[in-house]
């Protein structure tokens, strides 16, 4: 993990990125490089731009200059066809869910798969079946609509729409937020799971303190439009500004540190 | 960048015993083989030797499409072995082969045609029920307003009388302008032949004030607020608004509905009769371009035959045309729950539904009035 970022493991480059909305300026120049395999945390107070950032990286959004890099695709000026093919070699899992409430949940999870590839439908609703077990759901779950579900389960159909055409590159919006502890952690675990098995790059947003400090490998910490810190949450723990410190000296980053701390320098120890 | 790769996933049986694999066994590449694979079959107690080195790329789809095969073939107690698969893609298959189970189907079966018939009738009684109690529980709360009036909220009856009412004006006076010209004009023919021209001022009167006015309101009224309605409700239900207005002590009934009740009362009839005087107003336009007949001669005419009586069953039609629009509106959104697609499908059914129940109401008033000799 610790492979300095040359552009050929990087997964995501941004360079000198500035987005406004009228007067206010979400990002100033903001750089930020994604390693391939690794697990990337982006903290930050509401209305630090993360979630502007995802929306640029996924081409819902332009930025007003600077330039965005995905799988070594420009996103300046890409052209339709292009698009097309990057956007299948991600998978997004949106904050609340994004699943189509006219579809059942096994029709959410085939339907990248119906639009883009010349499977047959019966191989397309055992592989919505095997990847709707993969994150852990009832098989009966398949049926149902998604107005149906709790917001647990939600997230993980919603996950398992994202891996629908095996990305190579994975976005989560608040994988955690609203879930119980018991979802919560099953979540983390799926995700270290899921980029064991695929070798993804997963880029999370997220407020989770134990999320970042079992299973991201490196947190980039967002303020006044710029990435103020990038590093191990042990890493950050140290480091001596502002923006870092408030995420780890709030009662909430005081009670996560402790036991999290020793865990994670044992893994960092182990590799 | 194709979305299709340059290298489609192939098979080739080498020899009976070997299988030689190629290509890009992935989501995108494998289509084309998936038939072959499922005829591919082996004399029993035979090992196929599967040549697997020239595999270039290798998703979860090309893992199931092999570990299927596997098993396939396992049943059929035919051995296989996989050589030479690239150590990533192994691991993959090895995860896939621990987790490969067909799931039973779990679709619902397509219900029959009695089933939606039997279901069909159940919601109908259902709702018809529910409607049913909305009624009495906004009767209830009406009494309870009418018990202490001071403690109402007519601000926001005035509000819903400008909006319902007021800013209906201009598409009201519009189209029951356009329907009393189009009333003269197709009358205009027949009473030229008869030359009865002078009866255009009945047949406008008449049809305009008893008929065609108030029901063309009610249906635009319908169109127009009711489906808000539906729309604003629903959407407070599945924001868990009404929730909220519950637990801090409003009545969602008092609140919502009967000030648009109250306001949808006093609106209604108002626009029944702009829409009257426009519609007449077309009609005497008409009367006058087609017919020869002059505005004099038409409110002379229109004085002497047309009765006080067919203004008032008009209007006295408003009220409750006004009164089944807002409740089904206010109904349907209540029942609105689930996600957000549910406010689009109940505000249809609102505007479905009230248009049907006040042509139903507008033919049985009708009925009463022809028994009545009005």
């Amino acid at each position: 993990m610790a492979s300095p970022a040359s552009p050929d493991n990087s997964v995501i480059e941004i360079r000198q990125l500035t987005t406004r909305f009228g007067e206010h300026v979400v990002h100033a120049g903001l750089d930020l490089v994604v390693r391939r395999a690794e697990i990337l945390a982006l903290v930050g107070g509401s209305g630090s731009g993360k979630s502007t950032l995802l929306r640029e990286i996924i081409l819902l959004q332009q930025p007003e200059s600077g330039s965005i890099k995905v799988l070594g695709v420009d996103l300046e000026n890409i052209s339709d066809a292009a698009a097309l093919a990057l956007r299948q070699r991600w998978g997004v899992m949106f904050q609340s869910g994004g699943l189509f409430g006219s579809l059942t949940i096994k029709e959410n999870i085939g339907l990248p798969l119906r639009e883009h590839t010349g499977l047959s439908n019966a191989l397309i609703d055992e592989i919505s079946d095997w990847k709707l077990a993969m994150t852990g759901l009832e098989p009966q779950v398949g049926a149902q609509y998604p107005a149906e579900l709790s917001g647990g389960m939600m997230k993980r159909a919603s996950l398992a729409r994202a891996l629908a055409l095996d990305p190579e590159l994975l976005f989560l919006d608040e994988p955690t937020a609203g879930l119980d502890p018991e979802s919560a952690d099953e979540i983390d675990q799926l995700i270290s799971k899921l980029r064991a098995l695929f070798n993804l790059s997963i880029v999370i947003i997220t407020h989770d303190l134990d999320l970042l400090w079992q299973v991201s490998d490196r947190v980039a910490v967002l303020a006044d439009g710029k990435v103020q810190g990038l590093g191990s949450m042990a890493e950050l723990a140290r480091i001596d500004l502002p923006a870092v410190r408030k995420f780890f000296d709030g009662p909430r980053g005081r009670a996560a540190q402790p036991q999290m701390a020793d865990q994670a320098h044992q893994q960092t120890g182990m590799t | 960048m194709t979305l299709f790769p340059a290298t489609p996933a192939e098979i080739a049986r080498t020899t009976p015993q070997e299988l030689v694999v190629s290509g890009t066994w992935t989501a995108y590449g494998i289509g084309q083989i998936e038939a072959q694979l499922k005829a591919l079959s082996a004399p029993s107690g035979s090992t196929l030797v599967i040549d697997a080195s020239r595999i270039e790329a290798f998703d979860s789809v090309g893992a199931w499409i092999m570990e299927k095969l596997r098993r396939r073939l396992g049943e059929e107690s035919v051995g296989i072995e996989i050589q030479q698969l690239r150590p990533e893609f192994a691991k993959l298959l090895a995860v896939v082969g621990q987790e490969f189970i067909l799931q039973a189907d779990t679709a619902r079966p397509d219900p029959s045609w009695r089933d939606n018939v039997g279901r069909g009738t159940v919601a109908a009684f259902e709702q018809g029920m529910a409607l049913l109690g909305f009624i009495g529980e906004c009767t209830l709360a009406f009494g309870k307003c009418l018990a202490d009036p001071k403690s109402f909220r007519w601000r926001t009856v005035l509000y819903n009388i400008r909006i319902a009412g007021f800013d209906a004006m201009p598409i009201v006076g519009l189209l029951s302008f356009l329907l009393g010209i189009v009333v003269a004009y197709q009358g205009a023919d027949q009473l030229r032949q008869y030359g009865a021209n002078i009866f255009v001022a009945d047949l406008v009167g008449l049809s305009m004030l008893r008929e065609f006015a108030p029901l063309i309101t009610a249906i635009i009224v319908a169109g127009r607020s009711g489906s808000a309605y539906a729309a604003q409700i629903g959407t407070m239900a599945v924001t868990e608004e009404i929730d909220a207005m519950r637990t801090i002590g409003i009545a969602p009934l008092e609140l919502l509905v009967l000030p648009k009740i109250i306001a949808m009362l006093i609106a209604l009839p108002l626009l029944t009769v702009f829409a009257d005087v426009l519609g007449v107003f077309g009609g005497m336009l008409m009367a006058r371009a087609q017919l020869a007949v002059s505005y004099v001669e038409f409110l002379d005419r229109f004085v002497k035959t047309v009765s006080v009586t067919a203004y008032l069953i008009g209007l006295g039609k408003a009220p409750v045309f006004a009164a089944i629009i807002v409740t089904v509106g206010c109904f349907q959104g209540f029942r609105t729950h689930g996600g957000p697609d549910s406010v689009g499908r109940q505000t249809t059914r609102s505007v479905v539904q009230s248009i049907f129940l006040v042509i139903v109401a507008d033919a049985l008033f009708s009925v009463a009035f022809s028994a009545l000799d009005l």
